[in-house]
This record gives C-alpha cells, structure tokens and sequence, in this order.
C-alpha cells in the first residue's frame, strides 16, 4: 500500500477514471477494490442493505461456516468472534451484528495461501445475530448465530 | 503516532498462525460524552494489509465496531519459519502503523 496509490485513487474520484486506469493495466482489479473502503456497506442501517453493499444479497445458507462466540456476552463492548469457512477457496468473510446500528464489522479478503479462518473481538449494542458472510467461487453463503448480550458495547 | 502492534506468528505444521494486538482507541462515533452530551467523533482504523513473504494475504475493511485495542488472528498455508509478516493499518483521520515481525 504505496503513498502513491493512495494519492492516485484519491484524486481519481470518479469510478470511471478508475476503471479506465484498469484497463490500462496501472492497476490490478483486486487492489482497487481493496484500497477503498467501503463507505455504502459500511454505513449503511439494516443488515439487508449492509449485504446488498459487499454484493451479497441472496447469499445461501450454509452449514459449512463455523461461528464461534459465546451464548451469553457480559460486556458488549469486547465480544470474541471467530469464523471458519469450510467451503473451499473461501475468499472473503464479512461479519455483521444484525441489530447494530450500522450492521457490518468488518470485512476480510484472503488471498495467497490465507486460510478461510479469522478471530478477533466485536462490539454488539444489544442481543442480536451475528451474521456471517462467505465468498467463495463467485457465490456468497451466510450463516448466523445469536449471542445474547447483558450490558451493550455502544454508548454508556 | 500509535503506538506499535503486538504480532505473534508460529508455525503449526504447513500452516502460520499469526496473531496480532493492535493499539487503537476504536470510536464508533455514535457514543455521547458523559458531561457534554456531545457525539465523540469517529475515530477507528478503517483499513488493514498484511503480507507475508512479500506477497499480500490478507486485506480487511473494518467499522468502529471491531473492539478497542483490536485482536485479529489468521492462518495462512504454505508459509515458512522465517518468512516476514508485514501488517499496517490506516485509520479514517489518516493516522497509520506499519509492524513487522518473522514467523518463528
């Protein structure tokens, strides 16, 4: 992630003059999409329109997605999440907490040799899903869990 | 300047079990401060890049609900003992931290 790039996409602005600069071979697809962050998606209040805007609405239910979180979290501000996609060549897992106000957490992109596999800690604002969803040969799976939460991570 | 990320990485069998600690203060933007009842801005790292060996593998998006001082942990296959893991961050005041350490 060079300064250089940065500067680039930024002053780029409009999609088009990337798009053509992808043509032109300056930019790989898959770096393009990675450097800009998803403001749609991110901002966006309800879980249906959060999916709509990493391009996965209608995502299948699968069972091959392993969500890890406790049943019950006493503090939502630190609630520990870990995902394991058991579909082959998994390339992205979002997390999402349904009833959060702006539903998407995060977003990962694998790539070379990184496994379907991610942990970290979310907030959650009250008892709600966590959805997760898998890319993975162009097609996008999903699963959810709910986690009960006692005291909410966002706002005192 | 934030301070510096906490990165274990570990060879189990084929695969690096990399696991880091960031050091972020992660603002949602949606708390109100106690005593003036005003928003706190947003302040949460908003992008993250990790290669290993030179070669990217893992790039993530995040909002401000990923928690304070955020964990994050992954595996990458085929890796080796050695090889460089090289993680940065860029957050949405254009704050960034780029860490290092080698696969052990």
């Amino acid at each position: 992630m060079n300064q250089l790039r940065r500067t680039f996409l930024k002053s780029a602005g409009a999609a088009g003059t990337v798009a053509m600069a992808v043509a032109a071979g300056l930019l790989k697809p898959g770096q393009v999409l990675a450097a800009e962050w998803n403001k749609n998606a991110f901002e966006a209040k309800n879980l249906a329109d959060a999916m709509k805007g990493i391009n996965a609405a209608g995502a299948a239910k699968s069972a091959d997605i392993l969500i890890k979180a406790p049943e019950i979290a006493e503090n939502g501000a630190v609630v520990p999440v870990e995902v394991t996609s058991k579909i082959a060549a998994t390339t992205d897992i979002a997390i999402f907490v349904d009833q959060n106000v702006n539903p998407l957490i995060a977003d990962f992109n694998f790539q070379n040799g990184a496994e379907g596999y991610v942990s970290t800690r979310i907030k959650m604002a009250k008892t709600s899903n966590v959805t997760v969803v898998v890319k993975a040969g162009g097609k996008s799976y999903m699963t959810a869990k709910e986690v009960k939460v006692t005291i909410g991570g966002c706002g005192g | 300047m934030a301070e510096p990320m906490k990165i274990r990485a570990q060879m189990q069998g084929d695969t690096a079990d990399i696991k880091v600690l960031m050091n972020h203060i992660m603002e949602t933007g949606l708390r109100k401060d106690a005593k003036t009842g005003q928003l706190i801005p947003a302040h949460h790292i908003q992008t993250i890049n990790v290669t290993v060996g030179g070669k990217v593998v893992l790039d993530a998006q995040w909002s401000g609900a990923i928690a304070k001082n955020p964990f994050l942990g992954f595996k990458v296959k085929g890796a080796k003992a050695g090889d460089k893991v090289v993680i940065n961050w860029v957050d949405n005041k254009g704050d960034k931290r780029t860490d290092e350490a080698a696969i052990s």
